[in-house]
Formats: structure tokens, sequence, C-alpha cells
């Protein structure tokens, strides 16, 4: 047994690890090292937990672990790279409805009921935000989850009236508040349960209404919000690791989705009130020609250039390209021509997803760069490869200012000398907006399946 | 389709309008490609090799024409050999439009399609048909080789031996392609090179080259929309001349550029700069054939004047190089015209209607203009001084706006303070520094890492586990019980699998 004052100190040096774990994050070669303080920083917050005052239950606190444990390790090293949105997302409403649980255990609590006046009505609403904020996580994980997964449509669901419903279950939401408090010993129950409803209801809404390529901002959000969960939890629990660390994780996720959303130029109310890209939209009508080619002849164009791009998308994941990819960014370095990637910040379903899929293909960090870092370099380039973008290679997004995604920032590949766009066909992007990119001079189109056609490229480069 | 090469009669002509290695790439879009005996001989190509690219030779201009379809030319085709051509015949050639007003209307009344190569708008697009930009290209880089051949020093500085010798300075005067082409060419002949050009934009082109810019004290951008500069003020041009007479007595060499289409060139470089230039400098004249940037100079002449100074008005044309980019111009439009299969002549197109001067009889020049430079409206500035003002405002409202926040923030604060427990004013505390902290952490992570900061935060949001290990009851019929052993169970998957996953996926990332 330890004492409170230990405690809290363990539960210091545990938070400055945690700040010490994300920070480390920052760059490659510290990452590594990151995790490691994380995982210590845990072990240091659990034991401490643990030998505390008033612990009961052990037995069960181990079985749990352990079977926590078997399940935790299986599938964090099957999981494959295209799927970590999905796993992201599962992760993401663990948190949110153990936060549920969590509260509901609190307010059955009998030591809840003993206290007075203003602390409890605090701690009282500190539950009822707790397990608000925690539904919410829950159900819009579980959403995205199905979304990523598309046991769900990806496409955006959206019904009329559904800011003035939304408006209105939340504002019954705080009347259901106040009922609550004015309740004795448990009898809040019930007001408590509707509420948990209406707010998982509102968590289905609000990812059902949000589309495919805004997931990123998605995903960020509810990372976000189950940082927030946790310190709601703190506060609910008197706990300041749990505050500390859930609001760590709470203004990483926001930052993220800013990035997200910036990297998208839409606001974040934007992205959340959904139905974007629905119908397609009126840009500029397109001008000129659309030119396509086949294997051999882009394979000549790879086998002439002396610098190529490569602007991977979503496409590339779905087709699972990255590693004949790979193979090909091999071969073209061996004959001494320089190769990099240029990733758009949202490209693809998460945050960084696109760096994720390339290192499981073993392509090495430092030719993958930012679009910002890509962008000056485009006039030198001799061909670009755009495999799976669309929306984020559009240059309507800045020529055309009638175009939906004007002033989003896009990597400039048409400024290259030549593009080389692979496609399964003409279709639109996700914001519905026809990409003028296809249409350039400087332009050949590939069709087929990005993997296919890559493997076929492969074998023809000598 | 046939596509004939004929020999140039003018005898200044060196150039020829396809080279071989043009054949091949015409037999490559489907022509059937003819070549006069002797044609390439000035610009060192042989009968020989034009056959081996597959080529078939003709013997006299008559029976290469009755064979045409299209014709491939350098210089404006001649009365006798209008005479000659058939009638919906298409010709490829210099045509300089508005000088030759009869010309045209020989074609128009023959019928005779004609495209002047140098009517090709100068667009993005047609930037790969362009021969003058590849003519001037050729242009800029022998005016330096020339001027170094008269100069009678080293162009770039050496430290010897035998002494120290100071590189050479170098004017080039409009910056066109030729001039940027002679910049890039004087430069890495290790001159120092300045240029000077009425248009402001090319600034950045020059520096790019290594050059300095220098320009006169007068607000006027010299820039118009069809990408030429436009003549300018008398003020500006007198500054102008002050600027090179202050330039002439430093600099070595002088190479001028400034042609102003459809016109005499401007007289740049007068006497008065001549005479106040050192022996032994050159200037090399590259608008001669237009009337000459300097007043002084003789067309097709090399001489020097009475103060030592060397005035090039004659540039060899490089006629191997020069061939060799004027066939892949052609080349290039042919491509553009849908080749041999598809051949088609469409007016609607942008680069075709303008330079198309003469279509089914008709005179088609000139044209209507295109609007091709970079700047495309002078928009009216708001000036500096209201731009400060705004911006002296907007701080003022940004200050403002943050003292009624934090005052905002400040009450609110106070109030809670006032009702909450001591307990609670900790735990917010706790709260928003961590806030802060991680906001200021976060905005470091590369976009490379932001994958793995999710999973790892997926892992430490499993923190949560202590709420349910702090809840737990040793009786598990509690619903407390099962409620915490429940959480207890997902928050751990949460931690385990965050962990391992975010490390193995840290292992994947090699550099």
């Amino acid at each position: 047994m330890i004492t409170t004052h230990i405690q809290i100190a363990a539960y210091l040096f545990a938070s400055i690890l945690f700040i010490l774990s994300l920070s480390g994050l920052s760059a490659q070669e510290s990452a590594k090292r990151g995790v490691i303080y994380g995982i210590v920083g845990m072990v240091i917050a659990v034991l401490a937990t643990l030998l505390g005052e008033n612990i009961q239950g052990y037995i069960y606190i181990i079985i749990a672990m352990i079977i926590a444990s078997i399940i935790g390790v299986i599938v964090a090293l099957r999981v494959e790279m295209t799927a970590m949105p999905q796993l992201i997302a599962l992760l993401h409403s663990f948190v949110g409805l153990a936060a549920v649980l969590v509260g509901y255990g609190t307010f059955i609590n009998p030591q809840t009921m003993l206290m007075q006046g203003a602390e409890k009505s605090i701690h009282l609403v500190e539950i009822y935000v707790g397990i608000f904020i925690g539904a919410i996580t829950f159900t819009g994980s579980i959403i995205a989850w199905g979304k990523l997964t598309e046991n769900i449509t990806s496409k955006p669901f959206v019904y009329k009236g559904k800011d003035l419903v939304n408006v209105i279950l939340l504002l019954t939401s705080i009347v259901l508040g106040v009922l609550f408090l004015l309740q004795t010993e448990t009898y809040g129950m019930t007001y408590l349960i509707i509420m948990t409803v209406i707010a998982a209801f509102f968590g289905i809404m609000m990812v059902m209404a949000i589309g495919g390529a805004d997931m990123p901002v998605v995903i960020s959000m509810l990372n976000s919000l189950s940082g927030w969960t946790a310190s709601a939890s703190g506060f609910m629990l008197g706990n300041d690791l749990l505050i500390v660390t859930g609001a760590l994780v709470g203004s990483s996720g926001a930052i993220l989705s800013i990035i997200m959303c910036n990297a998208m130029n839409r606001s974040f109310f934007s992205v959340i009130s959904g139905g974007f890209g629905q119908e397609i939209k009126k840009g500029k009508k397109m001008e000129g020609t659309v030119k396509s080619i086949n294997h051999e002849e882009a394979a000549e164009l790879l086998n002439e250039a002396q610098s190529i791009m490569i602007v991977p998308g979503y496409g590339m994941a779905v087709a699972k390209a990255q590693y004949p990819i790979h193979d090909l960014v091999e071969k073209l370095r061996k004959k001494g021509k320089t190769v990099r990637f240029g990733i758009h910040p949202v490209a693809g379903r998460l945050p960084g997803h696109m760096n994720v899929l390339l290192a499981e293909a073993n392509v090495p960090y430092d030719i993958v760069l930012e679009m910002d870092e890509v962008n000056p370099d485009m006039p030198d380039t001799d061909v670009v490869l755009v495999i799976g973008a669309n929306d984020t290679v559009n240059p309507g997004a800045q020529e055309d200012p009638s175009s939906p995604i004007y002033g989003m920032p896009v990597v400039e590949v048409w400024k290259a000398k030549r593009v080389i766009v692979m496609k399964r066909s003409m279709a639109v992007g996700y914001a519905g907006v026809e990409n003028p990119l296809f249409y350039k001079e400087n332009t050949d189109m590939l069709y087929g399946d990005a993997k296919e056609s890559v493997e076929k490229i492969n074998a023809k480069i000598d | 389709m046939k596509v004939v090469i004929p020999k140039e009669v003018n005898e200044h002509e060196l150039r020829v309008a396809a080279t071989p290695k043009t054949i091949i790439r015409l037999k490559k879009q489907g022509f059937e490609t003819y070549v006069e005996k002797g044609s390439g001989k000035k610009a060192k190509f042989s009968d020989d090799e034009y056959q081996a690219a597959g080529a078939i030779l003709v013997d006299t201009p008559q029976e290469l024409y009755s064979l045409a379809d299209i014709v491939l030319k350098v210089q404006p085709p001649t009365e006798q050999e209008i005479e000659l051509l058939k009638k919906g015949t298409l010709i490829l050639s210099y045509l300089w439009p508005a000088q030759n007003m009869p010309l045209l209307n020989k074609l128009a009344e023959k019928g005779i399609n004609a495209i002047a190569m140098d009517a090709i708008p100068r667009i993005s697009r047609a930037q790969k048909m362009d021969v003058l930009s590849s003519m001037a290209n050729i242009a800029g880089y022998r005016a330096v080789i020339e001027a170094a051949n008269y100069f009678g020093r080293f162009l770039n500085g050496q430290i010897t031996a035998a002494g120290k010798v100071e590189p050479a300075k170098v004017l080039v005067i409009g910056a066109g392609v030729a001039g940027l082409a002679a910049i890039g060419t004087a430069k890495s002949l290790g001159a120092i090179v300045r240029a000077f050009d009425t248009r402001k934009e090319v600034a950045e082109q020059i520096q790019s080259m290594g050059a300095q810019f220098i320009s006169v004290d007068i607000e006027e951008d010299g820039s118009t929309a069809t990408g030429y500069s436009k003549e300018m003020s008398k003020e500006f041009i007198e500054a102008e001349i002050a600027l090179f007479k202050k330039q002439a007595a430093e600099v070595d060499i002088i190479i001028t550029t400034a042609q102003i289409p459809g016109k005499e060139a401007p007289k740049l470089i007068l006497e008065e700069h001549v005479k106040a230039m050192k022996p032994g400098s050159v200037i090399v004249d590259l608008a001669a054939s237009t009337g000459g940037n300097c007043v002084l100079t003789k067309k097709n002449e090399v001489y020097t004047t009475d103060n030592g100074v060397i005035i090039v008005g004659k540039i060899d044309q490089l006629p191997t190089q020069a061939s060799y980019l004027y066939g892949n111009n052609l080349c290039n439009l042919l491509d553009d015209m849908g080749k041999a299969q598809n051949f088609k002549i469409d007016m609607n197109d942008d680069v075709i209607k303008r330079a198309m001067v003469v279509y089914e009889g008709k005179i088609n020049w000139p044209p209507e203009p295109l609007a091709v430079s970079a700047k495309k409206t002078t928009s009216t500035k708001p000036t500096t001084e209201e731009e400060a003002k705004k911006k002296a405002a907007k701080a003022k409202k940004v200050i403002i706006s943050n003292i009624i926040w934090l005052a905002i923030i400040g009450i609110l604060l106070f109030a809670l303070g006032k009702v909450a427990p001591a307990d609670f004013m900790g735990h917010i505390t706790a709260f928003v520094l961590a806030v802060f902290v991680g906001w200021n952490v976060i905005w470091n992570v590369t976009h490379a890492l932001h994958t793995p900061l999710m999973s790892v935060t997926n892992a430490i949001s499993g923190i949560i586990i202590t709420g349910g290990l702090l809840l737990i009851q040793d009786d598990i019929t509690n619903p407390i019980t099962i409620l915490s052993f429940i959480a207890i169970l997902i928050a751990s998957i949460n931690i385990v699998g965050g962990f391992v996953v975010t490390y193995r996926m840290l292992n994947m990332f090699k550099k």
C-alpha cells in the first residue's frame, strides 16, 4: 500500500511521461522512444492506482487485464495497415463505452449519495457531462468504424431539418440535466438513461452525415472527443491523472482536426454538418480533350524521366498498390533516378494514412515528403505519377474561383513536365467536382486497377 | 500524306526545315517524306543521312512541289516557288505576315494554305512549336560566343601565377528568350552579368539566371498582354539612356536583344554610349536585322569604331542546331494537328487560327489579340497609406477583442471560484494547463506520424482504466463491479492494442 501523497507523485510522473511520449512522436528519430515513455507512464499510473488505498476486486482486475492483453496483442499484430482507420475508430469507441460505464458506476456508488450541497451538484454535473460525451464518442466511433469497413454506406446521410432536431435534442438534454440534479438518491437514473439514449442518437447521426473522404477529420475529432471523455471522467472521480491525460489527448485530436480542415480549406462546422459532395457541382466547363496511354508508353515515360514524383491517394490503399509501387520505386532508384512521394495531408481515410501504408511496403520515409515540400519542385519534375488521387491534385482549387474546392491547398502536379494519372474511370472524386487536370496538355490517363497497372509498368521497366 | 522539304533558295539561309532526325519523327507520325537533293548541305546533313532516315530524295523543286500535301520551309516562299505549288497545299514557314502583305495576297490567290511559324501565339501550350523562342535561344547563346570571340580578354576572373585577371562585365539589354539565353551563357563562362528590361515582371527570371537586374527609377511597366514589351514614355527613355551611359563606361560587353514585333528595333545605344565605352569592348546587336538597337550597327557586318569598340551586326545561325530545333517545332505542330492519320486544320484551335495567316483563299491577318502575360490585369491597389491604416485598425480590433475575451474568461473563473469547492478548482487548474501543454506539443508533429500519434493517444486515453480500478468491488453481484469489470477490460484492450500497434507501425518506418 502506498499513501495518497505518493500516489499523486506517481500520477504526476506518469503525466510527465505522457507529455514526453506525445512530444517524442513529433519526429521519426524520437518516435519509438515516445512509445516507450507512454508504456512506462501507463504502467506507473496503473500500478500507483492498484497499490492505492481501498482498491478491491484484484482477482477480477487481473482476469480482465489478461483477457484484454491477449485480445489487444492479437488484434494489434494481425491488423493490416489498410485497416488502420477502422481499428482506430474501434479503439475510440472503447474509450467512450468505458467512460459511460464508469459514469454509471460512479452514479450508483453509495459515496456519491453521501455528498452535500454544491459539492454534490458539481459531482452530478460531472457525471452527467461525462456520460454525455462518452456516449457520443461511443456511437460516433462505431458508425465511423462501420463506414470504414463499408458495413455502412460511406455516402453522407442527411435529412431535412437535421440541424433543428439536433438543437431540440441538445436543449432536451440540458432540461433533463436540470431535472436530474433536482432528484435525490438514485431517482435521477431515468433522466440519465434518457439522456444517454439521446447522446447515442446524436453520435450516430453526427457521423452518418459525414462522407468518406471527410473521414480524416471525423477520426481526429473522435480522437479528440475520446480525450475529453477521459478528462470528464477525471473530474467525476476527482482524479488529476485522468484529467491531465484526457486534456492532452483531447487537444492533440483537436489540432489534428484543425490541420485536416485547413488541408481541405473547409471549416470544422461545415465538415460536421455533413452532406458535402453529394451532387456534381458546376465548376467551369471543361475544355480540351482527355488523352489516355497504355502501360508501355507509361513505362517509356518513366524510363526517360530523371526526376519522378509519385502522388498517392485513397485509391492506392483500396487497390493495395503500395507493394508493387515499392518495387517500381526500387527499380527506378537503382537506375539512378530521383523518385519521391508527395503526400497531401488528407490523402486516405486517416491523418498520415499514406505514410503508414508506404512504410508498410518498406518505402524509406526520407523520400516520402509533404505537399508543401514538393510543390516548389514541381516545375523541375519530369514525370508525376498520380495513383488513386483526385481532389487533392485538382488545379481547379487554384484556377477556378467557381469550383467548390477553390482555395483548398493541393499538390500542384500539373506544373510538372508530364503527369500520368492512374484511375479506374473518369468518375468525379469525393467532392463531386470535375478535375481539369485530366484535360491538361501534359496529362495522360492510364485507366485500370492501380495495382495491376503498376505491376504491368514494372514489367516494362528494364 | 506527303510532306516535302525543299532546298532553301535564299543564299544567306543556312538552315533546313527538317534534319534526318526530324524525318524519323515524321515517319513515326505516319507521313511520307520527300527531300530535295542537297537540302541539308549548308546545315551539315548529307543526302545519304536523309535517305537512311527514310526520306525519298527528289532531284528538282518542280517534281518535289508537284508531290506536296505539306511543305516544310524556313524562309518565306519566293514568287517562283509559289508558282510551283498546287492549290490546297499547306505550307509551314516563316512568313512575317505584318511586313509581307503582297506575299499573303499571292498565296491567297493561288489557294494555298499557309501557317506562319513566326505567328504562333506565345501561350504555354504552343511553346513546343514556338520557333521564335527556339531560334532566339540559339541567337542568345551565339551572341555571347561571338562577343567572347572578338573580346580580347577572358570572360571569367582568374588568379594565375602570372597575375590576377578581372572577370568581364556583360550587360544584356532585353530579357526575352534570347536575353535569358545570353545571360545563362555569359554566366556559365564566368562573366559578371547585368541585365536590363522594361518589364518589371522579368526581374525574377533575370535573377534566377544569376544576373543582376538593373532598372531606372521611374514607375512604368513595359509589360503587355501579348508577352512582348511596349514602347515606353519619353521620360522613361531619357532615364534609360542616362542609365546606359553610366553602364557603358563600366561594362566590357553589351548584348542587345530588344525588338518590338512588326516595328523597327528601338534605338537604345547611341553614339555617346559607344564613345563612353573602353577600347576593345564589344557590342553584339541581335536586332541588327530589324535596324539594330545600336545606332552604329551595320547589318551583316562586323567592324571597329574609331574609339576601338567592336560592333557585331552579324551572327552565325548555328545551322545544324537551329535546323534540329526548327524541325522539332514543325513536328510538334504537325503532331498537334492530328499526325498523318487524323490530320485536320481546326480553325477553332487557338494556335491554328492565329498562325494560319492564309486559309482557303482568305487572308487571316492580323488575328484577334490573345492575352498570355502572367500578370493579366492591373488591379487598382489601395495606396500603402490606406493599407497601413487598415492594418492598424485591424490590430486595434484584435487587441480589443482579446481584452474582452480575457475579461469574460476572468469573470467566469471568478464566479466559478466563488461557488466551487477548492478541490474542483485544483482539477480545473490541472485541466487548463494540460490543454495548453498538449496544444503546444502536438503542433510540431510531422504529417507522416499522424497515424502513429493517433494510435498512441488511443492507448493513452485507455487511462480511463483508472476509473474502473477505483470503482471495482470485491462483490461480483454488485452492479458496480460488473460495470467496472467491463470498463477495465475494454480500456486494457485499448492500452495494450494501442501501444503494440504503434510500435509495430514505427518499426515499419525505415530510412
